[in-house]
């Protein structure tokens, strides 16, 4: 039984789903230097953006109202964005390839693993690879000496729960996907989401009727979710955008869960 | 022709064959003893408007070697995904190991064994390691999936290719190793979709002896193929499908002794001298079937015929004598040759 199996509503995939995990171990273990390329895009980010960008820009408020280094305003905001862009690259594009043109899922199709399985598994490995990434993004930021608060760890955790709502729902808009094309409107919802979403600069820069908007927006949630931690001032915001990413994350799967197979097994 | 065309699908199965009994749980009426294997009533495969298997019934009873033969597009594919659970039935009746796929296909697949037609080998994975993951999706242990594989390695002759990736095998290699990893699971049923296609003669004989071997071993073997060859060393009993329905259902030999006969003598003529021939065969033999290359004279003595042929003043540039094939009862079946 995995977690997710809470009630007969969330009754998505298995515990098979786990050997997914073991193949991509098994795949990863003839070439795992292609692990840690989801590792250098924050980073390249940070150090662009951060700190070459944050010499010009100097200091920015921060959560709590105080003024922080603007470096340390967007790094936990990078992290976010790429615990997104992952979860939605893995969920979407991926996904829908592997299921129904990847001749190796065909074949695992075949035993008596599920296309729930399969995509809970494949789902498990990318945000284990985000993990991954965030433990690498973190170290980092220790290097650099951005540290405030211990509570900068549970970022950790945070990461990975922006991955798994952002590719719960990206699952359920593929199973809504009849051609290629339709993938391009995703990224026409993501990039927006990608800079607007408090990422780059404060929620104040924008005018009234903008904030609610970007407030709304699931990129923010998880944005201000990580800045918080990452900051230390942590409050009732903090829980609203917990809350918030877990529902996300159940609605997204039990509209998967009930239209996965129908669509995949023709 | 009209009389052949008569569909032996609802042909029922002769129920004097033992049979041994892999489940108790037969709940068919008092006319069938043992449960099939497989069981298919009406079962019909739709793709939006286009309907690629029309209704078709057949039984598989255990330790059997059964075939659908048929051209390309004639629905084998389409009814073996069915009874592997990988493609929902559109209407109809469908039991494979007396479960039904629509609820129990985790169960059912779990008991199967799937060639497909295309490879579908993990081509990220050695050779060794296809069989082990594979052993694992069927929550095998490792140690199992490690014991199975070795021997499976060495059952289809790759053990000294264990530790190379799959890209570089030949096509011969890559059907084998497939063919070893859908025995990972000891399948009770194995589904074979087209095994030897696209294959050299060597390769294909060696496989074909791995298949007899699992037969012999009463794993019940269903397979699709357009090779009359394949069918004829293969096969038990085997459908002939054409355009998403059954033609006909026997034997190989009750096929040929029911839809042509003994032997085929094939005349090949110069080009241009068949157009000419207009009424010349007739009565010759049985049946007489103008291809655009050669005629073909059915008839229980060949040799006869062709001297028959002869003193009528016919000429072909060759004359072949053979025996009657399952080609032939393709042939009187559908009005065509089943390999264009």
């Amino acid at each position: 039984m995995t977690a997710l199996r809470l009630t007969p509503m969330f009754a998505f995939g298995s515990r098979r789903a786990l050997r997914m995990i073991e193949r991509n171990l098994l795949v990863y273990k003839h070439g795992w230097l292609v692990l840690f390329s989801g590792f250098f895009e924050p980073l390249f980010y940070l150090l662009s953006i951060g700190f070459g960008l944050g010499r010009l820009v100097g200091d920015v408020t921060g959560p709590g109202g105080e003024p922080i280094p603007y470096a340390l305003f967007v790094a936990p905001a990078l992290l976010a964005a790429s615990a997104m862009n992952g979860a939605i690259t893995e969920s979407t594009f991926n996904f829908f390839f592997k299921l129904n043109y990847d001749k190796t899922f065909a074949s695992i199709l075949t035993t008596p693993m599920s296309p729930a399985d399969i995509s809970l598994g494949e789902l498990a490995w990318a945000l284990i690879r985000g993990g991954l990434y965030t433990v690498g993004f973190l170290a980092v930021m220790v290097l650099f000496g951005m540290v405030r608060s211990p509570l900068i760890l549970l970022t950790l955790p945070g990461a990975l729960l922006i991955g798994f709502a952002f590719a719960a729902v990206g699952m359920a808009a593929t199973s809504f996907m009849r051609t290629w094309q339709d993938f391009d409107l995703i990224q026409l919802v993501v990039l927006p989401m990608f800079l607007f979403s408090g990422t780059f600069f404060p929620l104040d820069s924008f005018p009234e009727g903008a904030r609610i908007i970007i407030q709304l927006t699931p990129l923010y949630q998880g944005v201000d979710l990580l800045r918080t931690l990452a900051v230390g001032v942590v409050g009732p915001d903090t829980l609203v955008h917990v809350a918030y990413l877990t529902t996300m994350g159940l609605i997204g799967l039990a509209v998967v869960s009930r239209r996965l197979d129908k669509l995949l097994l023709k | 022709m009209s009389e052949t065309n008569v569909a032996a699908s609802g042909a029922s199965v002769e129920p004097s064959q033992p049979r041994p009994t892999a489940e108790p749980a037969a709940r068919r009426g008092p006319g069938a003893d043992a449960a099939p294997l497989i069981h298919a009533r009406k079962l019909t495969k739709r793709f939006g408007e286009f309907t690629a298997v029309d209704g078709v019934d057949f039984d598989v009873q255990p330790g059997e070697a059964f075939g659908f033969l048929g051209p390309n597009g004639a629905g084998k594919t389409s009814t073996m995904r069915m009874i592997g659970c990988t493609s929902p039935i559109s209407d109809g009746e469908l039991s494979v190991l007396d479960m039904n796929p629509r609820r129990d296909g985790p169960r059912i697949r779990a008991r199967l064994g799937v060639v497909p037609q295309h490879d579908t080998l993990d081509n990220e994975l050695t050779v060794r390691e296809n069989l082990l993951i594979y052993g694992r999706y069927f929550g095998l242990p490792r140690e199992e999936c490690a014991r199975r594989a070795d021997e499976l390695l060495d059952f289809v002759q790759l053990s000294d290719r264990g530790k190379d990736l799959v890209e570089p095998l030949s096509g011969g290699m890559k059907r084998r190793l497939t063919i070893a990893r859908s025995l990972i699971n000891e399948p009770d049923l194995m589904l074979l979709d087209e095994p030897t296609t696209g294959l050299d003669p060597q390769a294909r004989h060696l496989l074909w002896d791995r298949l007899y071997r699992l037969k012999q071993r009463g794993v019940t073997l269903v397979l699709t193929t357009h090779y009359m060859d394949e069918a004829e060393q293969l096969c038990d009993r085997l459908v002939v499908m054409d355009k998403a329905k059954i033609v006909a259902e026997g034997s190989p030999r009750q096929l040929i002794e029911r839809y042509s006969t003994k032997e085929v003598a094939e005349f090949r003529f110069a080009p241009g001298i068949q157009e000419t021939l207009d009424g010349q065969f007739d009565g010759l033999a049985e049946r007489i079937e103008r291809l655009p290359d050669r005629v073909l004279l059915y008839a229980d003595d060949g040799e006869d015929v062709v001297a028959s042929a002869r003193s009528r003043g016919l000429h072909p540039e060759t004359v072949l004598v053979r025996r009657s094939t399952l080609e032939d009862v393709f042939l009187r079946l559908t009005g065509r040759s089943l390999i264009e």
